[in-house]
């Protein structure tokens, strides 16, 4: 009797202490703090498992902070799978995007190519609750990329002149660029090259360098264009799905950033997008660093 | 189910048959770089577990060996050799990786093939006079030959599998159709892919199968259609007797 009384206070006390424990952890894990507080002054900005999108996102972060708003930086979350539900029920306020690729995400697949037709289209597909701040001429998209010994050998500058270029053409690229709409069966209907392929994947910037692929599809804001070697042919069909650096805000917040986050936004170039990944992947600066000097450099801080 | 049916109807369309990455064309690679490397791996294996298992030496180097390669990423180790070798020698890269995934079974099954005979079979055929090649020959060999089969049955189904990554580092194969419809999303393609792999592999072990049972002498057939008896007998012995 004594000892069952001892024991189910011990049980009791336990059972308290482990509760207490439980509780402590769940207050520590970030993924249950409240995301956006309501009419609050921070703003949650998410960015993608990328390098260069954390480079922006850190640059809308630290340009709020200067208008003296409270920042949550809830930075690498994943890719689009996985943080768009969030963005979409509003508790991320601000998230760095892509114009044509968030278009296809949304739609399956996009009606138009060129970067305002795009912009206008996404404008459309976008949830109720979100918003499309301006888009920056900053493009990461694909393109058809030659190296500068064959543009100038040649005379390359937009898609089209693929064709002066003798023998069998190969474009190298990843997998999925085969079937993509702009693929090389795009590139015959709106130019009229013959263009074989070849799934290069992660190689396909050694593969163009090395020979084994004549024209490849290189990011447009790849640090590759920084070397000055590679030249990416112009689409003056605009065949290419255009693929803009776009903010998309919550309606929460919208408003309040509109302003700073659009003054980025007509600044942020390609070539500045370039050169701000190439200090990350090769001068190996820190993100907060790089967005820094780039606001100060640009006037907007 | 649906998904099925177009996986079904992708692997039907006359699109899937024709171009650079035609179903014919990926299925000969696929079949291509396993038998090669399946082959190279034979040859540097198997002579060593033969070797390993009519000694009887170095039998701990083998276990190791064959066990501690099992636990290689081959995903890992394709990227590594692949960046290591540079992007002109992708196929030696890939080949190297499939050789090294398919030396373990292949060592255990030469080695085990040998070391199960009955030692008292080995001891007869000295016995007779029989030199050590006439011995590993007439003997070891062909009563070994079912683990060895079994052996190269194992390589060959894990090259199998694991050439569907080849198509990552653009060497084509059964892997390409998954590979390039996970990020266009196209989940009929993904599994059409898949379900190629998998029947290739059905097929492949089935034939291993029959080649496994051809293989077994004719004299340890026969002792083994007899065998199972005996053990029943014994039992019923002791229960009577009990």
């Amino acid at each position: 009797m004594f000892t069952t009384r001892i024991s189910r206070t011990v049980a009791v006390g336990a059972a308290a202490a482990l509760a207490l424990a439980l509780g402590a952890c769940s207050s520590g894990n970030p993924l249950d703090e409240p995301a956006a507080p309501a009419g609050g002054d921070t703003v949650v900005i998410g960015s993608q498992a990328y390098y260069s999108n954390e480079i922006i996102a850190e640059i809308y972060a630290q340009a709020l902070e200067k208008d003296g708003m409270k920042v949550d930086r809830r930075f690498n979350i994943g890719q689009r799978d996985a943080y768009m539900p969030e963005v979409e029920s509003g508790a991320i306020g601000l998230f760095p995007e892509y114009t044509g690729n968030l278009l296809e995400y949304l739609k399956g697949e996009a009606a138009s190519t060129s970067p305002e037709d795009v912009y206008a289209e996404l404008k459309e597909a976008l949830p109720k609750n979100l918003v499309a701040l301006d888009y920056a001429e900053a493009a990461d998209q694909d393109t058809y990329t030659v190296t500068k010994a064959t543009a100038d050998k040649y005379g390359l500058v937009s898609i089209g002149d693929l064709s002066k270029l003798p023998g069998k053409v190969t474009v190298g690229a990843a997998p999925e660029f085969e079937k993509r709409p702009y693929g090389p069966a795009a590139a015959k209907k709106s130019y009229g090259v013959e263009l074989a392929f070849s799934a290069t994947g992660p190689t396909t910037l050694e593969a163009l360098r090395a020979g084994t692929v004549q024209v490849a599809d290189i990011y447009s804001a790849d640090p590759a264009f920084e070397q000055g070697d590679l030249v990416a042919l112009e689409d003056p069909e605009n065949l290419i799905l255009s693929s803009n650096v776009v903010p998309i805000a919550s309606d929460k917040v919208a408003d309040r950033i509109a302003e700073t986050i659009n003054a980025i936004s007509a600044k942020l170039t390609t070539e500045e997008l370039v050169k701000l990944n190439v200090e990350s992947t090769a001068d190996k600066r820190q993100p907060a660093d790089i967005a820094e000097e780039w606001l100060k450099t640009s006037g907007l801080s | 189910m649906n998904l099925f049916t177009d996986a079904v109807g992708w692997l039907l369309d006359p699109e899937q048959w024709t171009g650079g990455y035609a179903l014919p064309v990926l299925l000969g690679q696929h079949l291509l770089y396993t038998v090669v490397s399946v082959l190279i791996a034979a040859v540097i294996a198997v002579p060593a577990g033969w070797l390993i298992g009519h000694t009887g030496r170095g039998r701990e180097i083998a276990v190791a060996v064959s066990g501690a390669a099992r636990a290689i990423p081959s995903f890992g180790l394709l990227i590594l050799l692949v960046l290591l070798f540079g992007v002109l020698q992708v196929p030696a890269a890939a080949l190297a990786t499939f050789v090294l995934l398919a030396i373990p079974p292949l060592l255990a099954g030469a080695y085990t093939g040998l070391e199960a005979i009955d030692r008292r079979v080995v001891d007869a055929a000295t016995a007779t006079g029989m030199t050590q090649w006439q011995v590993f020959w007439k003997v070891e060999f062909r009563l070994g030959l079912p683990l060895l089969i079994g052996g190269l049955r194992a390589a060959t189904l894990q090259v199998i599998a694991t050439v569907t990554i080849a198509a990552y580092v653009n060497l084509g194969g059964l892997g390409f159709p998954i590979i390039q419809g996970i990020p266009l999303r196209k989940f009929d393609q993904v599994l059409a892919g898949a379900l190629l792999v998998a029947l290739l592999a059905l097929i492949v072990d089935l034939l291993f199968a029959l080649a496994q049972r051809a293989a077994v002498p004719v004299g340890v057939r026969a002792s083994r259609r007899t065998a199972p008896r005996s053990p029943t007998r014994g039992r019923a012995l002791r229960t009577a007797a009990g």
